[in-house]
């Protein structure tokens, strides 16, 4: 197979699938407080909680949540690297959700017939959150791609860094559904992405970085609540 | 950003009340907004979102004129009637 043929990547697993959903929500938690307008932090902060909400159907269906959550070491996380990639400034982020948003959309959708009641039960009330938390990546891959000469080039810096993150969450059908959106935006659609080692080295050491700021209070304080 | 009216129904049947405003560059991001912002506790079946801009708003200084001569006049209430049980909304 050439590298530029149609993408390969296979149906995750609910590990993957949570760890993915987990990182991502505590990425766009740090946009809280700090996103371009009042509105839009209230935004990214539901979508977050949306993320958080499918992730801890998943990991407690495969074990104690809190304990996968917190007190797991970070090379034992089996995330795809985007949902860890730093947040970079609002057009990487919003670049970054569509891609995941558009992941998530398929695998929700293939897992609302999945054998398992909790996960078609997570799948199915996901099916309805993502389908707005892609309408909202959308707009803004949109907005800022056919925006001023500014936001275009940023969106077009966000897709050279965050493409080569796409091969592990590539399945058939996604580059398709994420075309529409870059033609929209007048953004090229890059050929599918060839394996970058690199790049997903560099998500790993971002992924421990957000670990360890996202557990520090956990594993201070074992067993606190409020 | 332009400021933007937001209207929610709370369920079928009732009607649109304002609820607040919120920024937004266009339409479509002012109907997210709004979702965002005022819907998150499942207050809604139904968004509007109008542009401030197009509300036309009474002067102050016309309250007298305008809202004084209903003051006396409570035949206008509603409070001489019966309301027949199992009427909701009312």
């Amino acid at each position: 197979m050439s590298p530029t043929s149609e993408a390969t990547a296979q149906a995750p697993s609910v590990a993957t699938v949570a760890d993915g959903c987990l990182l991502l929500s505590h990425r766009l938690t740090e946009w809280v407080g700090n996103a371009p307008t009042m509105e839009e932090d209230v935004a990214v902060g539901n979508i977050a909680l949306d993320l958080l909400g499918q992730a801890r159907g998943l990991l407690g269906m495969l074990g104690d949540e809190d304990q996968l959550a917190y007190f797991r070491d970070a090379d034992t996380f089996d995330n795809p690297a985007l949902c860890a990639a730093p947040n970079g400034d609002f057009a990487r982020t919003m670049l970054r959700q569509l891609f995941a948003d558009s992941w998530l959309g398929q695998v929700w959708a293939g897992w609302t017939t999945h054998d398992d009641d909790v996960v078609r039960g997570v799948a199915e009330k996901a099916v309805k959150e993502n389908a707005y938390h892609r309408r909202h990546s959308r707009a803004w891959v949109v907005r800022l791609g056919d925006g001023t000469e500014e936001s275009h080039l940023r969106m077009l810096t966000a897709l050279d860094e965050l493409w080569p993150l796409t091969t592990e969450i590539a399945m058939p059908g996604w580059r398709e559904s994420v075309a529409d959106a870059l033609v929209e935006a007048t953004l090229p659609v890059p050929s599918p992405a060839a394996l970058d080692a690199e790049a997903l080295a560099s998500c790993a050491e971002a992924r421990r970085e957000l670990l360890a700021e996202m557990q520090s209070l956990a594993r201070t304080h074992p067993g606190a609540t409020w | 950003m332009a400021l933007w009216e937001v209207f929610v129904r709370a369920r079928g049947g009732l009607h649109h009340a304002h609820v607040g405003s919120i920024h937004a560059d266009d339409a479509e991001m002012a109907l997210e907004n709004a979702r965002d912002v005022f819907t998150r506790r499942g207050e809604a079946a139904s968004l509007w979102v109008v542009p401030s801009t197009a509300i036309v708003a009474s002067d102050p200084a016309d309250a007298d004129e305008l809202f004084e001569p209903a003051m006396d006049k409570d035949f206008r209430h509603p409070t001489y009637f019966e309301v027949p049980d199992g009427v909701a909304n009312l």
